[in-house]
């Protein structure tokens, strides 16, 4: 991002060269690598459908989160269950009809598991595979990003930035699905920082720490891994809902692209050129 | 309006819902391709490679009594059927005893008080299973290296495989690893859980304990213990009954 254009400073409707190829190429490689992440680690869940705290945890234990599925007048059902609270999620989680119409009784359907068909050993070779595509990718990318200053230039956020009154009339522009226009739209904005350093220094260093934990034969190595999350099956629910806030910033991420133009958006993903956007209140 | 919305959003499910089987089909598909799949397969040999350069030596955490499992879950086999092994059971062990055989200088046959007998560890580990879930339990009994030692290990002995009493689903379970793992400080022959001789449903007589692998490289009802130079010859030849019938990882340190 930023590379301006020589010469004069670029307006509204100029195309200008936006993302960086190092950005551009780790970017795909991650969507599709954080997919197959999410689908298979649905399958490993499917496994053992149940959330615990602590080191230890099994079907003895008491789980804070657990899909399955029982019957209730005759009626059978699939549930959601957190702490005390239960939701009924039939068709969905913990009840489900698969490909060929079957009735069946895992937590996430086969819509959203790689492969579709239950199969623990199948899902932990496509997730062990691709964690190693995840984890060297993201510290090539990070240290390449510091390297061709990408961190310093675009994520930074500087001490104007952090102005709890800059952060507030960020919320409030993307509330009203104000965007920047003209050179601003050459900058990422505040929130969007703190969106993009949340999940490269956050949510996917967490993600492949807690993974580590999960492994007894690094837990042997390098024991602090599942000590500062308070034990391997805490590290666990860890991977779980650090997995689910990457969802959420998907799809929030889906919902910016959509509203600030997908073409141009898409485009400056695959080829790096974006079409500044003009500022139609002028 | 709501008819409006509600057709736009049937049509938006509907789209997702094709696009995701349409990926999810290729997904499958792709995993059928023997080159794709030994490619992904291959990053088992990177498991290995990366955990023995960055901990072959490592000992696996042990916890007090007060971190215990209050009830530890028994799986895979919980019963054997094999007349021999009722009977022994039903003896409490006391006319068993342990093969050791394959590539040693001298096969060995150890009854249970003889294990008994030898310098003993006890350790409390946690065992994790492939599945997910966690259970801490006390093991004590000799060390495997010890065992091995007695009878003697040919060089050309590359892997320890562990021959089971039970059958699973009809078919016999064993397990294999290789030396590192065997000569492991914490790597037992355990015939005592949580203070007590172990229970049928944990692998009486005798239990591998391999603390820095999951759970089904802890096989259970272990009567013949076989040195060899290779797996390829032994069952399905790869190294475990899971390996075998259910395409799972031979090392399971992840």
């Amino acid at each position: 991002m930023s590379e301006q254009a020589t010469g004069a400073a670029p307006k509204g409707g100029d195309v200008v060269k936006r993302h960086r190829f190092s950005t551009r190429l780790w970017h795909w490689i991650n969507a599709v690598t954080l997919l197959v992440m999410l689908m298979s680690g649905l399958m490993i869940f499917n496994a053992h459908p149940r959330l615990y705290w602590g080191e230890y945890g099994a079907n003895y234990d008491a789980p804070w989160l657990k899909i399955s599925s029982a019957r209730a007048g005759g009626e059978e059902y699939g549930y959601l269950q957190i702490g005390r609270a239960r939701v009924t999620t039939t068709g969905l989680l913990g009840l489900w009809k698969d490909q060929d119409g079957r009735v069946q009784r895992r937590a996430f359907p086969y819509w959203v598991t790689i492969p579709s068909r239950y199969s623990l050993a199948g899902a932990r070779i496509w997730h062990l595979a691709f964690a190693w595509v995840l984890a060297v990718g993201l510290l090539f990318y990070l240290l390449w990003s510091l390297v061709n200053r990408h961190l310093q230039r675009d994520i930074h956020i500087t001490r104007a930035e952090w102005r709890p009154s800059h952060i507030w009339h960020d919320v409030k522009d993307h509330a009203r699905l104000r965007f920047p226009t003209d050179v601003a739209a050459l900058r990422y904005n505040v929130l969007q920082k703190l969106a993009y350093a949340g999940v490269l220094f956050g949510l996917l260093p967490l993600m492949i720490l807690t993974g580590l934990a999960l492994s007894p034969g690094t837990d042997a190595w390098f024991p602090l891994a599942t000590e500062i999350f308070g034990g391997r099956q805490s590290a666990r629910s860890v991977h779980f809902l650090c997995a689910f806030a990457l969802v959420a910033f998907f799809l929030v991420h889906m919902a910016m692209v959509v509203l600030a133009g997908p073409f141009n958006e898409v485009r400056s993903m695959i080829t790096g050129r974006y079409r500044l956007p003009k500022d139609k209140t002028a | 309006m709501s008819r409006l919305i509600l057709s736009r959003r049937t049509l938006i499910r509907g789209g997702a819902a094709g696009a995701g089987s349409i990926m999810l089909s290729g997904c499958d598909k792709l995993f059928e391709n023997p080159t794709f799949r030994h490619t992904l397969e291959g990053a088992e040999d990177l498991h290995k490679l990366t955990q023995r350069a960055l901990g072959r030596h490592a000992l696996a955490r042990e916890f007090s009594e007060a971190d215990m499992s209050p009830q530890f879950r028994a799986n895979g086999s919980r019963e054997v059927a094999d007349p021999v092994y009722r009977q022994h059971l039903a003896q409490g062990f006391s006319q068993w005893a342990l093969r050791v055989e394959g590539l040693v200088d001298k096969p060995v046959t150890l009854p249970l008080d003889v294990l008994r007998s030898m310098p003993q560890r006890k350790q409390i580990t946690r065992h994790d299973c492939v599945e997910g879930w966690s259970a801490i339990g006390q093991w004590t009994g000799p060390r495997l290296g010890a065992i091995l030692d007695l009878a003697g290990l040919k060089p050309q002995a590359k892997y320890i495989v562990f021959h089971c009493a039970d059958l699973y689903h009809g078919r016999p379970y064993y397990e294999s690893i290789d030396l590192v793992d065997a000569f492991h400080p914490q790597t037992l022959l355990a015939w005592s859980m949580n203070g007590r001789p172990l229970e049928q449903a944990h692998g009486a007589p005798l239990r591998l304990r391999v603390e820095r692998q999951l759970g089904y490289k802890h096989a259970k009802f272990v009567t013949r213990i076989e040195a060899v130079a290779s797996l390829g010859g032994i069952y399905g030849g790869k190294g475990g009954y899971w390996e075998d019938n259910g395409s799972y990882a031979w090392y399971a340190g992840i």
